[in-house]
């Protein structure tokens, strides 16, 4: 191979002939285990730049919430009765107990919410500095982030739609069926015996599946964009159609929250079937798109 | 065990990345460079809305049954200043709002003067940049209508309030400079909306101290820090470089984005 003859003893030889060999080795495996392409690049490569982003989203928007950590119902704000309101009152020895009130019930939540620890020091703040971007109460910077990283999700969310429809991906994979929704007992029975799909099955997203995938990216996310939207007093006057949907600004507000904590939410369901369907085999699927099928018993090798 | 080993690793590894990414962010926040890639979406956000609103989308108005029962007044509350404290002793008569700058007819109005034109009433939706949203009811005359009278120069672009209260005031902490007024700017779009209104009435009483006496701005369909309060000179200018910190307003001084419409 005379144009890597000079090449041969380089650095670069050598990583060459290492992913040579470990791209062998793949294909050996792929053989035995029936490894199939599971996720195209653009699925990879959305759900990741998706996971970046989600993760400034979140810690920067509880950033911006720490300014006036209360939420309402309405178009305004009825300070006398917010639906959560993280606060601190000053205790008789001096120390600051961390009140998280929802509704009208109080819960004590010193340490995390309403009080909590800033380089050692206890200061009233609702959401903990080590969840928040930036970590010291700092609205302006907590903003730039929330809003250039808006940008990326909603370009981002636009761009994996477009190819999953375009592709075939949403029809043959995401859209739930009416044999899925006829199967969801049966999967809500497998779930909870954590008995996962095997064989020819497991080349498929279950009915449970399907159905979260599709409510959280068909549902949830233009749900959090528009809510956010509604947050802006020029886009409300551009589409007052927005404020009219959400019943006022400080209920977008809520649900914008609500949202939040239900993508948190699907992330904390998301990695523990991750772990619990084999850590490395999803992982793996989601980087280099192969994923390897146990035989289910009666398949033939 | 070397699976639980690489699973251990792999722990300490993302929880390693994490602290590390969290100082990170915030690390970065604190670069000259960063924060000005993300305050590049500031341009991107103000051209799409400005896109979507145009130059005449109203912000919602609402009914007197929706006015917020208490309004809640951020910034500056009660400015310090003995010639402040001198003219609200005398119910500012003595107040004068000079228009001036890029104006082929400058002015210096009384607030008898903008009294005396066609007024405007709206009950509209304050938000505050923290989050929070007042419903009150302002009465003032339109900005257009001082800005027609002063006649700007074509190669006027902004507008700037300048503020009676200052950076003390603000902050509440005394020992701050009491030489930094409080300022902001609107570009002619915003200035000329229909419901841009120097206002001098709130829920139908001359606008008490904390909400800006004798006279704020309402720029409706812009975030809180926007509207002025204390108002005691409107300048017209080209560039609001050479004010302030030169970010065209008190807060935007302060790292907050010049555009407040989100």
């Amino acid at each position: 191979m005379p144009r890597s003859a000079i090449l041969e003893h380089t650095p670069l030889a050598e990583i060459a002939r290492r992913w040579n060999a470990w791209q062998a080795r793949r294909r050996d495996g792929a053989r035995q285990k029936k490894i199939f392409y599971r996720h195209s690049v653009a699925v990879r490569v959305t759900h990741w730049a998706n996971a970046i982003v989600l993760a400034v989203m979140l810690m920067s928007g509880l950033q911006i919430f720490n300014a006036h950590p209360a939420l309402y119902w309405g178009a305004a704000s009825d300070f006398y009765h917010p639906i959560v309101w993280l606060h601190a009152e000053q205790q008789p020895d001096g120390s600051l107990k961390g009140i998280t009130q929802i509704g009208t019930h109080e819960f004590t939540t010193t340490g995390i919410l309403g009080a909590s620890n800033m380089n050692g020091a206890r200061v009233e703040r609702g959401f903990p500095s080590w969840i928040t971007l930036p970590g010291p109460q700092w609205l302006a910077m907590g903003r730039l982030w929330h809003f250039f990283f808006a940008w990326l999700f909603v370009i981002n969310g636009a761009a994996f739609a477009a190819y999953a429809l375009w592709s075939g991906h949403f029809r043959r994979d995401l859209l739930p069926t009416e044999k899925d929704v006829k199967h969801i007992p049966q999967e809500i029975a497998d779930h909870a015996r954590l008995r996962f799909a095997k064989g020819e099955a497991a080349r498929h997203y279950n009915a449970l599946q399907k159905i979260a995938y599709f409510l959280v990216i068909f549902g949830l996310g233009p749900l959090i964009v528009l809510t956010g939207l509604t947050m802006s007093p020029t886009m409300d006057a551009a589409f007052p159609i927005l404020p009219w949907i959400f019943g006022g600004r400080q209920s977008a507000r809520t649900i914008h929250f609500l949202c939040a904590f239900s993508f948190l939410g699907f992330f904390i369901v998301h990695i523990v079937m991750v772990v619990l369907s084999g850590t490395w085999n999803n992982l793996r699927s989601m980087i280099t798109g192969e994923y390897a099928i146990v035989p289910a018993e009666g398949d033939r090798a | 065990m070397p699976d639980s080993n690489r699973r251990n690793f792999l722990v300490r590894a993302l929880a390693g990345a994490g602290t590390l990414s969290l100082s990170g962010c915030y690390n970065l926040s604190q670069t000259q460079w960063w924060p000005k890639v993300l305050d590049s979406a500031e341009n991107v956000s103000r051209v799409a809305q400005r896109f979507f609103a145009g130059r005449n989308a109203l912000a919602q108005e609402f009914t007197k049954a929706d006015i917020s029962p208490l309004f809640k007044a951020n910034g500056a509350t009660d400015p310090a200043s003995p010639s402040y404290k001198a003219m609200a002793a005398k119910g500012f008569v003595d107040w004068r709002i000079p228009v001036y700058g890029l104006v082929d007819r400058p002015l210096n109005l009384s607030i008898a003067d903008l009294r005396r034109l066609p007024s405007r009433t709206q009950i509209t939706r304050h938000d505050c940049v923290e989050g929070w949203s007042c419903i009150g009811e302002w009465k003032g005359a339109p900005l257009r209508t001082v800005l027609a009278l002063a006649k700007p120069k074509t190669n006027a672009r902004y507008v700037v309030f300048h503020c009676a209260d200052t950076q003390a005031d603000v902050d509440g902490n005394p020992d701050e400079s009491t030489d930094v007024h409080y300022y902001e700017s609107l570009d002619l779009v915003e200035a000329t909306h229909p419901q841009t209104i120097l206002a001098y009435e709130m829920n139908g009483a001359p606008l008490a101290i904390p909400h800006g006496a004798p006279l704020r701005l309402r720029a409706e369909r812009q975030l809180g820090y926007k509207m002025a309060k204390y108002v005691n000179g409107i300048e017209l200018v080209e560039s609001f470089e050479h004010i302030g910190g030169g970010k065209g307003g008190y807060w935007e001084d302060q790292g907050y984005t010049w555009w407040a419409g989100i």
